[in-house]
This record gives structure tokens, C-alpha cells and sequence, in this order.
């Protein structure tokens, strides 16, 4: 009776309602959505019959935003506010940025991330990833006829904190729910994995534009288990193009183009990059605005000694992430490809050297991340059965730690744990009386902190006073399946929680996502409100119709009256819902948020202990 | 009556506390239990939900890391037997012992300071072997001796050797950048 007073239009009272989600991969080169659909994985197109959404947005100065292919043809004549890669700046500040001096942006030397000053004022990398992920989103919604439940975008396997957290954030101001960051390898290997019903020890070998990562997987019996991963988050395809770009200043003796002509050279360096993987030699005739002329060619065999340096980049991770494996080459049962970079041969030769094997290339290496990630989205929806879902295990791909005396890191958390984990670590004062202390978070393999990535700086205020070593602060890492670090710290001997504020290094800060979101609507007060209640009503939506199949299935965990306690808390925010204040729905989500709170534990158990019951019934049977 | 989240890590994945331990029913144990638990499973269900999730999955990673490898299982054992391994205040260990250590350690240096990967990647290799040597030696101790005061020592022992395992691993990897 209580499921009928809650059943109206629009939420639907079957437990297996079809949830609409969207895989996102948000590449530095090219982006691509793709959903699942009967059943089967597919990237969607967008008017064209495109699939891939050049990763380029420009910023013009009628303020007006253009983002893919009609961007990346304006790159040459406006190449200040037409921004390609972005992805390379996302967490990184300016000193980190490799090439900065060949790149033609205007770029803002802040602490912190780096920013980009174009027509339309000073863009963050998450701003400019934003409008890519509102391009792609769209695309899905138009596609699938509605708004989407949660999308799952997938990142660089050896992307760092900052580098994970600046995506999430661009999701957040594009208006999306993230289901989960999906490490690309991951992604890959789930979409071969699933279409090969493969089972062992698999490598994939992802080279984009941008990033390399490398991963060794385990199959067995639905679960895709990573073992260690490895790579650069700064490595890549537009590397091979900037190598042949240096390559063609050279031979013309051309020094320092100009920003257009830069850009010009840079297109047909790709070109012949590209055009070197099915020809012998490639031809690079560029008119230069200089009224100057470059006409050269170049064979594969001289790309490849030229770029032999990057090529070899990627062989140390490969002898590393084996070796954190635990395993040799020849364990590897296959190599999986991914990345229009690993198109080139000399690429393949080295792969096939390395692990004594053919490489596996019968999948389009552009599209294999985003279908993963569509079937993970799909998966974590709640669109299939449990019984028939597979899991993914993946890993921390870089340790983190804490700045102790003397410049050192004292690791917390190490490299290849698998997600989530939490881990605690007890600190104590030095001088009587102290009542504060600073912490520096860093993530990095190296012992001293200047030579890791500054994650955060915190401080911890509100210590009782006590004599030198007495307080005993524990600060608590937890990093939860996204690969996202949170701190919590605690005095423990008093029991007080002492107030810790987070100043990320290279972030933005929860003000400046306020901001953004805020700037982004660009409307009036009541508009801004409008959307702040469809925001809420579609949160309050989501929350009932899941408790709603929390009670379906586990109803019977709770007794009478705390069900009646529950259905009122439902009834009040179906009630809340229907009206415009958006406070009091909000209120009202908290409300049955922890009216519910003793019912998903108790669920948890029920599982768990259903767990246990299931194996030991299985080995009676073995 | 809930479960007791601190419960023993045995008692999680349904083992016997000892330190043989069946390694595929702890693989699968695992298993079974973050298809129960991991947060992926609870992705589409409320905020509550999800918190308690990665609290489970955070609890069972870290009970099978504990357990899977033989050293921290024999620290975990030593824990549960309230016999702290000592580490850097229980410093009765044998002469033999001492002089073992520093003979490793002095290759160990050689080696590094050569720069010398093969020599490297071969002391690597014979301090696994020397370490697997010491895992029967645990097993004696604990399951049938129930000498809890030898068994600290080896582990002890074994803990030097993957510290030393893992200088290596540092140095060969600085070698490769
Ligand atoms: N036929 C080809 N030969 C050589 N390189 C190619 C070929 N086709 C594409 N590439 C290169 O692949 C790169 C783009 O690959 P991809 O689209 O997989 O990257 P991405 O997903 O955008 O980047 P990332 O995964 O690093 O974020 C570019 O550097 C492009 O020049
Ligand atoms: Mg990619």
C-alpha cells in the first residue's frame, strides 16, 4: 500500500526501470559518448554520422562558444581562443605544461592550476573540458530522449588526484552526475574482455594524444581485476607531431615561427605522422604566412629514429608495472591496443618486441574506451540483474603521502592498492601547548616532496592545549573508487574533532565552482532558481526511487513502525517535491537520507552475511 | 545485530586463523564478498548506501591485502596473539642473524653503486628465495609449534629481506629513468 501512495508519473513502481547513462571518453585529441542500447554498446553520432568530437573548443567574441570540428578549423586563423588538448592542463600549473613555448595561448602564470585568457575573459581547463562534456551530453540526451540518470567518464589510468578531481569538477559545472571515473584501461579491457569472453592476464597498451597508460588485468570469472598500472600522463601522439614539428624548423632553418605559422606546421606534422603510418614517406609542403615556403620529405625510417626517445618512454613503464605485478612478460596471455597513437608501427614493433607476442588489433583503438565505459555506466544505473554483472577492481596508480621534517614524504597510502582504501596515520605536537598543525599532501613515488605532486595543503586548528607529544592527531587518507583522495584528521587523546580546511595545490576551490556554475547560467535571479529546483526535484526523484527499491527487496529487515517512519519521510518529500521551494526539498532528501540510514546498513549485512552463507553452501557441494 | 565491521579478517572471508591459508578459497572468499559490497554494486542507490559500501570494500581490501601476503599475515597473527613483533624495540636478534643482514646489505650497496642491474636484479631473486625459505619455518611456528615468540623472530627476519627487496626495487627502478 505504501508503494501505490508513492507511484506517480514519471517514477514508476517497477523495481527494473531503465535508467538512461552515457559513457564519456574525454580524450585530449578526440572525446566520444556512447550508451548501451538492447543490449549492445554503441558511440552515438553526432548530425554528421560522426562519432568523434574533435576535443577543441573556441571562444568567440560575441560570446558565443564553438566546440569540435567548426572549432578545430579555426584553430590556424585563431589559435588564442581556440584551445586544443586542454586536457594536458587540467591540474597542472603553468611550470608543469610542456612546450608552453610553442603553444599560442595567453597564458596566465597564477599559483595553482594554469589558466587561459581568451576574448571571453580568463578560462580555467575545467571550464573549457566542461564545454566538451555539455557537447556530448547533449548529443546522448538528444539521442536517448531524456536527461541522463549519471554518466561514467573515463580518465587516464595514471592520472593523479588533481588531474582526476579537475575532471570530475568539469562534470559537475556541465551539469552532469558522474557515476564513476573510469580508469581507460580499465574501460578498454572490460569492452574486449566482454566481447571476447577472455579469461588471464591481460596488458593494454593505451597511447592517445596525450596520455600513455599501461595496465596488467586479471580475468577470471567476471571480474576484472587490475593488477598494477603504470604510464605518463604527459605523454602521447601530440609528442610524435611536436618531435616532427622541431624535426621540420631544423631541416628549413625557420626559428621561432610565428603563432600561425606554428599552428600551420604543427597540422601538417600530424598529417605526416598519420600519413607515415600506411605509406613509406610523406611529403611536407607548407606555404608559411612568412611568404616563405617549406617543402620537405620524410621517411618512416627517419620518423622512427627521430622519435625513437618517446618510443623508448614507454618501455620502462612496461618492465615497472610487471615487475609491481609480480609477473614477466611471458605471462601476458594478450596485449590489447587502444589509442590512435598505437596505430604507428614502429609502436606495434616495440609492443610485439617487448611481450614476445603479435599485439590484439582487432578492435577500433578510438572507440574501445568509450563502449567500456557505456557498459560500466550501464552497470552502475542499476539497468541489469546482479547475478549476471561482472566487477572491476582497480588500483591507486600513484602513492600518497605526507611532508614530514626535512622536505621527506612519509607514504601513506602506496601505489597499486586496490579501491577503495583507508588508511590512518598518528601524528603528535612538538611544543607545549600547540593548538595547530599544518599537513602537506603529496602523490608521488619519490622520497622528497619537492620531487612529487603537491596534492593540498591543510591545517588542522582546535587542538586542546597539552604538553609536547601528549595530542595525538590521527589523520585518516581515504580513497574511494574514482580514485579520489579524501582527509579527514582528529585529535584523539581528548576526543576533539579539530576543524580541518583543504587547500588543494593545483584545484579550484569549492567557491570557484560555486562561481562557475553560477556564471554558467547567466540568467536572472528566477532562472537560476528554476534550475536549482529542477536540480533538486531530480536528486529528490532519484533518492525515493531508490529507497523505494531498497523496501521492495529488504523490506522485511525493518519492523513495522520504522517502515511507517520511513513511508512518512517518503510521502513528505513526494509532498515537498511538488511544490517550488527548493530549501525545503533539499530538507526534505537529508531528512529521508537519514531516516534510511540504519536500514542501508542493516541491508549491507544482509548481504554480506548472504555472502558468506553462498560459499560455504558452495564448498559443501565442491 | 550488526556486523562488527573490526571483526577479525579471518573471520570475514570464513578461514581458519592459522597461517596455511587455502589460497583460492581466500581469492574467492574476496570475491564473493565485493560482489556483495563494492561500491560499483551500490552506485545507483542513495547516499547512505554508498557510504557504507566503500566502508566494506575499504574493510575487505584490507583484509585481503593483510592476509594474502605471508609476512603481513604473520604480523596480523602476531597482532591477534598480542605479541608485538618489536620491530625497532625488541632488538634480540641472533648474531648469525646481524651478520647475515650485513653481508646482504653490503652486496646490496656494491651493486647499487656499480650500478650494476643484472647483479641487482640477482640478489632480487635469491632474497625471494631465501624469504620463501622462511615461510615454513612461520608455519611451523604457528600452526603446529603454537611458538609465537619464534614466529616473531622469522617474521622479523623476513621482514629485513623485503625491505631490502624493495631497496632494490627502488634502486633498479632510478637505474631505468
Ligand atoms: N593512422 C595514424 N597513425 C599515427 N597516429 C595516429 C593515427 N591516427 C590517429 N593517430 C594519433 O592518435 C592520437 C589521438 O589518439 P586518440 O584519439 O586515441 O587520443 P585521445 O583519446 O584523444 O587522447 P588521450 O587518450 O591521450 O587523452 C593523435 O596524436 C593522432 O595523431
Ligand atoms: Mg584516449
Amino acid at each position: 500500500m505504501a508503494l501505490l501512495q508513492i507511484a506517480e508519473p514519471g517514477m514508476g513502481t517497477e523495481p527494473h526501470k531503465h535508467r538512461l547513462a552515457a559513457g564519456i571518453d574525454l580524450g585530449t585529441t578526440n572525446s566520444l559518448v556512447a550508451t548501451v542500447r538492447n543490449g549492445i554498446s554503441v558511440c552515438l553520432p553526432d548530425d554528421t554520422g560522426a562519432t568523434m568530437l574533435p576535443s577543441v573548443v573556441r571562444y568567440l567574441g560575441d560570446g558565443s562558444i564553438q566546440v569540435g570540428k567548426q572549432a578545430l578549423l579555426a584553430h590556424a586563423s585563431d589559435p588564442r581562443n581556440t584551445i586544443l588538448s586542454v586536457k594536458r592542463f587540467m591540474g597542472r600549473g603553468f611550470k608543469d605544461v610542456a612546450h608552453v613555448e610553442t603553444m599560442p595561448y595567453d597564458f596566465v602564470d597564477t599559483e595553482g592550476m594554469v589558466r587561459l585568457r581568451t576574448v571571453q575573459g580568463v578560462k580555467s581547463p575545467v571550464a573549457v573540458s566542461a564545454e566538451i562534456l555539455k557537447v556530448l551530453a547533449t548529443r546522448a540526451e538528444a539521442s536517448l530522449g531524456g536527461p541522463l540518470t549519471g554518466v561514467v567518464i573515463t580518465v587516464p589510468a595514471y592520472f593523479d588526484d588533481a588531474q582526476r578531481q579537475a575532471t570530475k569538477d568539469a562534470a559537475q559545472i556541465a551539469g552532469l552526475n558522474v557515476l564513476r571515473l573510469l580508469n581507460e584501461p580499465t574501460a578498454a579491457a572490460v569492452a574486449y574482455g566482454l566481447d571476447n569472453a577472455s579469461e588471464g592476464l591481460y596488458a593494454v597498451y593505451d597511447l592517445g594524444g596525450g596520455t600513455f597508460d599501461l595496465s596488467i588485468l586479471k580475468l577470471s570469472r567476471g571480474i576484472f581485476e587490475v593488477l598494477a598500472t603504470n604510464g605518463d600522463s604527459a605523454l602521447g601522439g601530440d609528442d610524435f607531431d611536436h618531435r616532427l614539428f622541431c624535426w621540420i624548423l631544423d631541416k628549413a632553418h625557420i626559428s621561432p615561427p610565428s603563432s600561425q605559422d606554428a599552428r600551420r606546421l604543427l597540422i601538417k606534422a600530424r598529417e605526416a605522422k598519420e600519413l607515415l603510418t600506411a605509406c613509406e614517406e610523406a611529403r611536407i609542403h607548407v606555404p608559411l604566412a612568412s611568404d616563405e615556403e617549406v617543402d620537405l620529405t620524410i621517411t618512416r625510417k627517419e620518423f622512427a629514429e627521430i622519435t625513437e626517445h618517446l618510443v623508448r618512454k614507454t618501455i620502462a613503464p612496461m618492465r615497472k608495472v610487471l615487475r609491481d605485478a609480480g609477473l614477466s612478460a611471458e605471462d601476458i596471455k594478450g596485449v590489447v591496443m587502444v589509442g590512435g597513437a598505437t596505430r604507428m608501427p614502429h609502436i606495434q614493433r616495440a609492443v610485439a618486441e617487448f611481450f614476445g607476442q603479435e599485439p590484439l588489433t582487432n578492435l577500433d583503438p578510438d572507440k574501445v574506451v568509450a563502449l567500456g565505459a557505456a557498459i560500466q555506466a550501464d552497470v552502475l544505473a542499476g539497468n541489469r540483474r546482479n547475478e549476471d554483472d561482472w566487477l572491476l577492481l582497480d588500483v591507486i596508480p600513484l602513492s600518497l603521502g605526507l611532508e614530514t621534517m626535512g622536505g621527506l614524504v612519509e607514504k601513506v597510502i602506496q601505489r597499486n592498492a586496490t579501491l577503495p582504501i583507508a588508511r590512518a596515520q598518528e601524528f603528535t605536537t612538538f611544543k607545549d601547548g600547540q593548538t595547530a598543525m599544518a599537513f602537506h599532501v603529496v602523490q608521488g613515488e619519490r622520497e622528497l616532496v619537492r620531487d612529487c605532486r603537491s596534492l593540498a595543503r591543510f591545517e588542522l586548528r582546535g587542538i586542546p592545549p597539552m604538553a609536547a607529544g601528549a595530542a595525538r592527531i590521527r589523520v585518516t587518507f581515504q580513497v574511494d573508487a574514482d580514485g579520489l583522495l579524501s582527509v579527514t584528521a582528529r585529535e584523539m587523546s581528548s576526543g576533539v574533532e579539530a576543524h580541518v580546511s583543504v587547500k588543494p595545490s593545483y584545484g579550484l576551490s569549492d567557491d570557484e565552482i560555486a562561481t562557475m556554475l553560477h556564471d554558467g547560467m547567466e540568467h536572472a535571479a528566477e532562472d537560476k532558481n528554476a534550475r536549482a529546483l529542477q536540480e533538486q526535484v531530480f536528486e529528490a526523484e532519484r533518492l525515493l526511487e531508490a529507497t523505494t527499491q531498497a523496501l521492495v527487496a529488504d523490506g522485511e529487515l525493518l519492523s513495522p513502525e520504522e517502515r511507517k517512519l520511513i513511508d512518512e519521510v517518503m510521502s513528505r518529500l513526494l509532498e515537498l517535491k511538488a511544490g517550488s521551494d527548493h530549501h525545503a526539498i533539499r530538507k526534505g532528501i537529508d531528512a529521508l537520507a537519514r531516516a534510511t540510514d540504519d536500514f542501508a546498513a542493516r541491508r549491507m549485512d544482509k548481504s554480506v552475511r548472504a555472502a558468506l552463507a553462498g560459499r560455504k553452501l558452495n564448498e559443501i557441494e565442491a | 545485530m550488526t556486523i562488527d565491521l573490526q571483526q577479525d579478517f579471518f573471520a570475514l572471508f570464513g578461514l581458519p586463523r592459522r597461517f596455511e591459508v587455502d589460497e583460492l578459497a581466500l581469492e574467492s572468499a574476496y570475491h564473493d564478498l565485493h560482489a556483495r559490497v563494492h561500491p560499483d554494486r551500490h552506485a545507483h542507490l542513495p547516499d547512505a548506501d554508498k557510504r557504507r559500501a566503500m566502508q566494506w570494500a575499504t574493510q575487505v581490501n584490507e583484509a585481503f591485502r593483510t592476509l594474502r601476503k605471508p609476512l603481513s599475515r604473520a604480523l596480523y597473527l602476531l597482532e591477534l596473539g598480542g605479541v608485538d613483533a618489536g620491530l625497532e624495540t625488541n632488538t634480540a636478534m641472533s648474531p648469525e642473524f646481524l651478520m647475515e643482514q650485513m653481508e646482504w646489505r653490503e652486496a646490496v650497496e656494491e651493486a647499487r653503486e656499480a650500478a650494476d642491474v643484472e647483479e641487482l636484479e640477482k640478489l632480487h631473486q635469491r632474497l625471494r628465495s631465501a624469504g620463501k625459505d622462511l615461510y615454513g619455518k612461520l608455519q611451523q611456528s604457528f600452526d603446529a609449534d603454537r611458538d609465537l615468540s619464534t614466529a616473531a623472530e622469522t617474521a622479523r627476519r623476513l621482514m629485513f629481506m623485503e625491505k631490502l627487496q624493495h631497496e632494490i626495487d627502488n634502486a633498479l627502478e632510478a637505474l631505468e629513468d
